[in-house]
């Protein structure tokens, strides 16, 4: 039964495959060999005995490290991009399989008996699992998109027991790279100073004063800090007034004088987590310099995006053309589209990578606002069923592998429609089930099939 | 179920998913419903419209003879990018005549983007622009043989008759200022610039259709947008026929040939005009296509002004071809009679001399006749003085004159060059003279056609027109088919009165001026000027109308600085009316010596 229902969900935006490459004949026709290789691979995956997956797991993770190491041998690279392996007219790449055998073996290594997600010590073999295969995909392979993916796998482990602390964590260093980043360019007006670093810093000890008189209920103690931290403020204002002031030099000062503060009560009060505000103060502190410092020194073509990204840069020849063809193709679509086969933007070429990356781009030309959101909503049902699959698993190893598939499609679908839309920087991954790509489309397979299997096998075990 | 601690988790993870997808939903909102602009800029890259000219309307003769119409003309494009390949060079030169280094130059030229801003590799680029039918025979027989060149046809205004020019006008590209004016033209549109091209511009040039292509991130074409669906096929431009007789034209023209003038010829009773030769004039060929610009160029240079349609822009002193209307206007206020008597004494006649030997005219007729000046200052100055007051006698003249169309543009007329002339006012010579420090006496040089009264040949020949038919006119026009325009105007003389002032231009052919180029049977009637001018010799002016009973033709011709009016401007007028009446020149020797005189040096042929 449940089959049958993942079965729908997946003809009917599997269906939809071989629409989205309307406008290249070649594409299209290769593109359905690729759905019929899935197809049959599909019943393969399922037939197989669900203990198989189990018992390899590891084999194959180590076998596909070896593999991965493979494409820069045979290639000159595309793009820059050295992930292929020549097989006859098709191109193969190992990495759209990799995290799908990145997230077998991690669930096995989880799945152990005696196996507790309690502290950081046991996540540490499986960040090693998954940061292997990254490395390799982004160092050597130089396919950043594709290592990103691997990230999501926090998602995972978030669930599965770890703490909530290291996605805020996540969350703030996302939020002070763009402080920081963006932010760098303004300079105060009164006195010197970014207004970048400044504000990280201050949103800093707003970080520690919140968890102090929140989490911590130190009134006292809060009180003071915000006494020295207006004190020191308050001064250098004053001195501003006839001496010019460096900001960042105070801020800085006021940051170190925090966590010295908060070191001091953690000492006091023998309080393990007055100790982790402090290490978060000094660890944001040294974060947001080392954006500053080390930013300027990306790679030029990393870099640049995320300036366009993160409007520093106007840009619509080089760097920004992809995303600004890619906004003309959407927003030209209207509510309605303009009709199947009918979009100019994306059939005469204005987009690259078309038919790849860029799809999207052609449902919302082609189907306007009306088809972009049916293809969100069907996407939003996907995930909550896959979501509730993965709750109703009886095994670890299911459960555990189920949350990965979650991981792996939202970050997909995230990433790829967050780029096209422009919200997100252009980093080349295929979104699930439309982009044309026969590596992807059998990754995107084997991940969802093996689950299924493991899904139907749930009933025998009662 | 297992691991039970965190189940709560699985909604966080929801959470973060479905917050982030309502995001990219409300971003996609404003993407694509909110903000209108991106649609217009995915049109801008990916729709080219494609301009298909329609035809331009052709001119024809009110006798339906073809005046003007289009020819083809080809361009050769190529793209770039496909004669890189396989390209048989040599050949393409051989078939074009021209040289390889020819070739490589214009190659050159092509792929700089300095020269050639639009240069793309993948469209058709010009290589070699306005080839003729003849030109270009060779190359379409074997374009299978070279891929990558195309032709590309438009078509350029062509003419039967050299002859014409002011009237017709020039069709030329569109100014800045056009473009501006009316949002129907685009840069490198072709609209006329003058004469009838330009006055029924918006009926002969039809409408433009359009054609919607694919163009692909390249530039390369990619076929129709929506099967054609939004094309829309060029409407032709209407046909015009004119009032135009182009053998009167020629004809006048060539009798204006080495000389500086005009000759207006109109059919009284329908206003239309019939010739409107203006010399020195051009050949229209040369306003055309690749060497307009250069051409035209010389033409506005020309000292001799040839661009200048004197024939409606010219404005002279009608001298003694004045005094036909001087005459009506003083019989219709009743200072004369046919009959009145002023004396003459010749050349020692005060204030104004005769030029004339003659006896004191026994009557109008015979005033007319003889263009007796004392006689016609007589008649003004009892005009003037018939009222106590001189403004009022004076304004009451002027309304007369005015009302034969003089001193203003014909509002009405489809002449797109005239220019005002001018029947003075009491302002004028309020301003002249000072209030009151003006009489009879002052002006007396009106009397006889002369002083601050300006007239362009049009007007003369209307006024001939308006004598021809006893009382009125219908403004002048050019178009046969437009009934709009044969507006009738009366005259504020009573017809009663055009009778004996007729007699008196018959009697001028018969007995006086015009003696000795008249032809009886066909009772022209005319009165010749003689016009003193500032330029050098006078200018020779005649007015004239036939036949006297039932007139057909009403004429006016001006030679500039040619002497006198009977010598130049009457054999022309009679020569005129002769050809259009008779459809044929009996009196050759007079044509042949006319039309071989150059008067004017700087007058090229």
């Amino acid at each position: 039964m449940m089959f049958l229902g993942w079965l729908n969900i997946y003809s009917t935006t599997s269906h939809e495959t071989d629409l989205s490459p309307w406008s290249f004949q070649t594409f299209s026709g290769k593109q359905i060999v690729w759905i019929a290789l899935a197809i049959v691979s599909a019943i393969v995956l399922v037939l197989i005995d669900h203990r198989t997956y189990d018992v390899v797991a590891y084999l194959i993770y180590g076998i596909w490290i070896v593999i991965l190491l493979l494409p820069p041998l045979f290639t000159t690279g595309v793009k820059g991009s050295v992930s292929w392996i020549p097989i006859g007219p098709f191109r193969f790449q190992p990495a759209e399989w990799a995290k799908c055998i990145t997230a077998l073996a991690i669930a096995k290594w989880m799945s152990r008996y005696e196996y507790r997600l309690k502290g950081w010590r046991d996540l540490v073999v499986p960040i090693i699992f998954l940061i292997v295969p990254a490395i390799i995909i982004s160092v050597w392979e130089k396919e950043t998109g594709s290592a990103l993916v691997f990230a999501a796998f926090f998602l995972m482990f978030y669930r599965e027991g770890m703490s909530g602390y290291v996605l805020l964590i996540g969350a703030a260093a996302v939020i002070l790279f763009i402080l920081v980043i963006r932010l760098d360019v303004v300079q105060l007006s009164w006195g010197i100073g970014n207004v970048g670093i400044i504000a990280a810093m201050v949103l800093i000890m707003f970080i520690a004063l919140y968890f102090l008189l929140f989490r911590l209920e130190l009134k006292k103690e809060s009180l003071i800090l915000t006494g020295i931290i207006i004190l020191t403020y308050g001064i250098s204002c004053i001195i501003n007034i006839w001496i010019p002031v460096n900001f960042n030099i105070i801020s800085t000062i006021t940051a170190t004088l925090s966590a010295l503060f908060t070191l001091v009560l953690a000492i006091l009060y023998r309080n393990r987590d007055l100790a982790i505000i402090t290490l978060f103060i000094v660890g944001s502190v040294i974060f947001s310099f080392g954006c500053k410092i080390l930013f300027p020194k990306l790679p030029n073509h990393q870099k640049q995006r995320i300036e366009v990204i993160l409007g520093l840069r106007e840009d619509p020849t080089g760097v920004g053309y992809n995303a600004k063809q890619a906004g003309i193709a959407i927003g030209s679509g209207g509510i309605t589209g303009k009709g199947f086969r009918n979009g100019t933007q994306t059939s005469m070429k204005y987009v690259p990578e078309q038919h790849t990356d860029f799809i999207f781009t052609t449902i919302g030309e082609e189907w306007g606002f009306m088809g972009t959101f049916a293809v969100l909503a069907l996407y939003v049902a996907f995930i909550l069923r896959l979501i509730q699959l993965s709750e109703r698993q009886k095994d670890m190893f299911s459960q555990i592998y189920g949350y990965c598939v979650v991981s792996i499609f939202i970050a997909h679908i995230v990433i790829n429609i967050g780029m096209v839309i422009g919200l997100l920087p252009v980093v080349g991954i295929p979104l699930p089930f439309y982009s044309y790509g026969g590596s992807s489309m059998l990754g995107f397979t084997m991940l969802l099939f093996i689950f299924l299997n493991l899904d139907a096998a749930r009933v025998e075990k009662l | 179920m297992i691991n039970e601690t965190y189940y709560k988790r699985r909604y966080v993870v929801t959470a973060i998913f479905l917050v982030v997808i309502l995001i990219y939903v409300i971003r996609l909102f404003f993407m694509q419903v909110v903000d209108q602009s991106t649609k217009q800029v995915a049109n801008s890259m990916a729709l080219l419209n494609q301009t298909i000219y329609p035809s331009r309307g052709l001119i024809y003769d009110r006798n339906g003879e073809l005046l003007v119409y289009n020819q083809p003309i080809y361009d050769i494009t190529i793209i770039v990018k496909q004669i890189k390949q396989n390209f048989d060079t040599i050949g393409f030169c051989n078939i074009l005549g021209i040289t390889r280094e020819e070739f490589e130059e214009r190659m050159a030229d092509i792929q700089n983007r300095k020269k050639n801003r639009s240069y793309s590799q993948h469209t058709p680029q010009l290589f070699a622009s306005q080839l003729s039918k003849e030109e270009l025979s060779p190359l379409q027989e074997s374009l299978h043989r070279f891929k990558g060149v195309n032709i590309r046809k438009r078509t350029l205004r062509d003419y039967t008759y050299n002859s014409a020019a002011q009237v017709l006008g020039s069709v030329g590209e569109v100014s800045q200022k056009n473009i501006e004016a009316d949002p129907y033209y685009t840069r490198g549109d072709y609209s006329g610039q003058s004469g009838l091209e330009k006055t029924y511009e918006n009926y002969l040039r039809g409408e433009k259709g359009v054609e919607i292509i694919l163009r692909d991130n390249k530039g390369r074409l990619q076929g129709s947008y929506m099967d054609g669906q939004y094309d829309k096929k060029p409407i032709s431009g209407g046909n015009l026929i004119t009032t135009l007789d182009i053998r009167l034209q020629i004809l006048a023209e060539q009798l204006l040939s080495g000389k500086i003038g005009s000759v207006v010829a109109i059919e009284p009773k329908t206003g239309e005009i019939l010739a409107l030769a203006s010399n020195p004039t051009w050949d229209p060929k040369l306003l055309v296509g690749k060497q307009r610009s250069e051409n035209y160029r010389k033409l506005l240079n020309d000292k001799t002004k040839p661009l200048m349609n004197r024939a409606s822009q010219a404005q002279y002193s009608p001298g003694s071809t004045f005094k036909t209307i001087q005459a009506l206007s003083a019989l219709q206020e009743k200072v004369i009679t046919p009959r009145t008597i002023y004396p003459c004494s010749g050349p020692s006649s005060t204030p104004i001399r005769c030029t004339h030997h003659h006896g004191s005219a026994i009557n109008l007729e015979n005033a007319i006749e003889q263009s007796c000046n004392p006689y016609f200052w007589g008649a003004y100055r009892d005009l003037l003085e018939k009222n106590k007051d001189i403004i009022q006698s004076f304004n009451i003249w002027r309304e007369d004159i005015k009302s034969f169309g003089l001193g203003e543009r014909f509002k009405e007329s489809d002449i797109g060059e005239q220019s005002r002339g001018s029947i003075p006012s009491v302002e004028l010579y309020n301003k002249l003279y000072g209030v009151n420090r003006w009489n009879s006496r002052t002006i007396r040089s009106l009397s006889i056609g002369q002083g601050e009264i300006l007239v362009t040949p049009l007007q003369l020949a209307n006024q001939a027109a308006a004598i021809a038919n006893e009382g009125y006119y219908i403004t002048p026009h050019l178009n046969k088919t437009d009934s709009f325009l044969t507006k009738r105007h009366d005259t504020k003389i009573d017809k009663q009165y055009f009778a004996c002032v007729k007699q008196g231009m018959r009697r001028v052919m018969t007995n006086g001026t015009g003696r000795y180029y008249q032809v009886d049977s066909l009772q022209m009637c005319g009165k010749t000027g003689t016009v003193q001018n500032a330029h050098g010799k006078d200018h020779a002016i005649f007015i004239g109308f036939a036949p006297l009973d039932n007139p057909q033709i009403a004429v006016a011709v001006v030679v500039e600085n040619a002497g006198f009016g009977a010598t130049w401007a009457a054999p022309i007028a009679s020569l005129v009316m002769e050809q259009y009446l008779t459809d044929t020149i009996q009196r050759q020797e007079i044509k042949q010596r006319i039309s071989t005189t150059r008067l004017n040096p700087d007058v090229k042929e």
